[in-house]
């Protein structure tokens, strides 16, 4: 069977970010770009059930800007086989990319859509469920544990209180959390192997999907700072500060 | 203008991320609430007492039973015609169920908002935290969920709302819950305790957890952890509080060990008062700390435990 593996281009992890100085939105230029966290750990998990023969090929597609290719390289060195880039300067909401990657499912016929549960910069955590109800599929959102048997894929989720299992039928989505997987380095061999590797050049076009965001960004805020606190000497102090004058205990 | 909210419950009640949630959708018009279980005649006698509710829905039926999404988003698209708002918390419940709700809409979500400024326009946090994004919605219907600790939550008590039965009319059969492991404590959840104490890396292992405990029995508090511990197997991922985890905001919250990443301060940094401890005089947390002790945490929580006991 066939997996399917979104990867979004985002601001690095390590980056502080800025609100820029208009409150049009985040400083994005000049900043270090990196794949998706979470969707490391969705190439991984992919990548991890091709070398246990459950799948025989991993697609991993981004959309966006042109630049989202090198994010398809890391995937393609991390082990994906093929990449999809649709090619937009549209700012992409999850609806517009779950319909967007309805359109491939269409195309690629996969068993499986495995995707992170949210990217690092709109947090908004929506993509994978957007894709599930749009095709008509089971989702195992926030998995920590997949495994595939036949046609039916169970999934360990972490849900508030710990630890919950549901059985999917195939085809299905699931969305990574943390401790799936630990996502593999590139190595430097697979990383010159990956520029051979093909990657796919389509527009929201080709795919018959109208992709204008349904929000609008009024403005954006730095959040209130914090007033700086104080030091206090010693355990015996910090008790009478929040005994008296926080009066928090 | 209608808001419903599907909420979720145990034992005890309606849940406290589900009061704030109700709280959202009372500053856009009347509200509605769902109760969907199998088996929920006491969970819909909770909501009908919650304050500031006018109807409550019950659907009680064994598909809709352990919140399993895709029945759930079955049934409130199929409630959704006379609604002009669809709301959760924004917990592993509210966020795996209003997105797909949302696209069998053809509606974009709005996730995890702060504030409502009007009905189609709402703050949210994006970059953990690191921007306060004022959104406004060019659909007709609205999708969201609401960050809990950004809402005071309506009263458990006081309302006395109407309760109406729905039934599931299509129930998808694609899903199974199997079972759930969720861990036993005595401790008040994360996201509903009015004091938090939380390890990072700091505390070196599992093991040294325990240092946090009598502190929490004598303050009633939960415990937390940063990603770091997380990652590193100290405990398990629900203890995490972060961009990734938990967003909380305790009136209390102590950080030991905790060097404060960016990702752990956008899950605390509303807390309304804020303990730092930590060996390092330079760790970020302290930049966000009310009340922050250099000091090494294996003599200075021991020693905080006899102190709140003195």
């Amino acid at each position: 069977m066939k997996i399917l593996v979104p990867v979004k281009r985002v601001v690095d992890y390590n980056v502080k970010v800025r609100v820029k100085a208009d409150g049009s939105g985040i400083e994005t230029a000049g900043v270090k770009m990196s794949m998706n966290p979470f969707d490391e750990i969705a190439v991984e998990e992919a990548v991890r059930l091709k070398e246990k023969g459950v799948a025989t090929e991993v697609i991993a597609v981004s959309l966006g800007v042109a630049a989202c290719a090198e994010t398809l390289r890391t995937a393609l060195a991390m082990g994906a086989d093929r990449g999809i880039l649709v090619e937009t300067d549209v700012d992409l909401q999850p609806l517009a990319v779950a319909k967007l990657l309805k359109a491939i499912v269409a195309q690629e016929d996969p068993k499986m859509v495995i995707l992170g549960k949210q990217a690092i910069d709109d947090d908004m955590s929506a993509t994978g469920q957007m894709l599930a109800a749009l095709l008509g599929w089971p989702q195992g959102t926030f998995a920590s544990k997949v495994t595939v048997e036949g046609d039916t894929l169970t999934v360990v989720r972490e849900v508030d209180g710990g630890l919950e299992t549901v059985a999917l039928n195939l085809p299905a989505i699931i969305t990574t959390d943390l401790r799936l997987n630990e996502p593999r380095y590139a190595s430097l061999p697979n990383i010159m192997k990956a520029r051979k590797k093909p990657i796919a050049n389509m527009k929201p076009a080709d795919l018959g999907v109208d992709p204008a965001p349904r929000l609008t960004v009024v403005k954006v805020a730095e959040p209130p700072k914090r007033k700086a606190g104080i030091k206090v000497g010693s355990v015996a102090e910090l008790v009478g500060k929040l005994r008296t004058e926080a009066k928090v205990i | 203008m209608v808001a419903l909210v599907l909420v979720e419950f145990d034992a005890a009640g309606i849940k406290q991320p589900s009061r704030s949630a109700v709280a959202a959708a009372r500053a856009l018009g009347e509200v509605h609430v769902l109760v969907a279980g199998n088996g929920v005649a006491d969970a819909g006698a909770a909501a009908a007492k919650l304050d500031g509710v006018s109807k409550v829905l019950v659907a009680d039926a064994p598909a809709l039973g352990n919140f399993l999404s895709e029945p759930l988003s079955a049934l409130l698209v199929q409630l959704s015609g006379n609604y002009s708002h669809l709301l959760a918390a924004a917990t592993a419940v509210g966020k795996s169920v209003m997105p797909r709700v949302a696209a069998l809409l053809d509606t974009q979500s709005i996730s995890d908002i702060v504030e409502v400024v009007g009905a189609d326009t709402f703050v949210r946090p994006i970059y953990a935290g690191n921007g306060l994004a004022t959104v406004k919605s060019s659909d007709s219907k609205f999708v969201l969920t609401v960050r809990s600790a950004s809402f005071d939550p309506v009263a458990a008590e006081g309302g006395s709302a109407a309760v109406e039965s729905v039934s599931l009319a299509d129930a998808p059969s694609i899903s199974r819950f199997v079972s759930s492991e969720l861990s036993k404590s005595e401790r008040p959840e994360l996201t509903a305790a009015r004091v938090i104490i939380s390890g990072g890396r700091g505390m070196q292992n599992g093991d040294n957890f325990s240092l946090l405990d009598p502190i929490a029995d004598k303050l009633g508090a939960a415990v937390g952890a940063s990603r770091a511990a997380v990652d590193a197997g100290f405990v398990p991922n629900e203890y995490q509080v972060g961009q990734t985890g938990k967003i909380v905001a305790p009136e209390l919250y102590i950080a030991v060990g905790i060097s404060g990443a960016i990702q752990h301060l956008a899950g605390m940094k509303d807390s309304k008062v804020i303990v730092a401890i930590n060996k390092d005089e330079e760790a970020p947390i302290f930049q966000v700390a009310d009340y922050g002790l250099v000091a090494d945490l294996f003599s200075a929580l021991p020693e905080l435990a006899k102190e709140l006991n003195s």
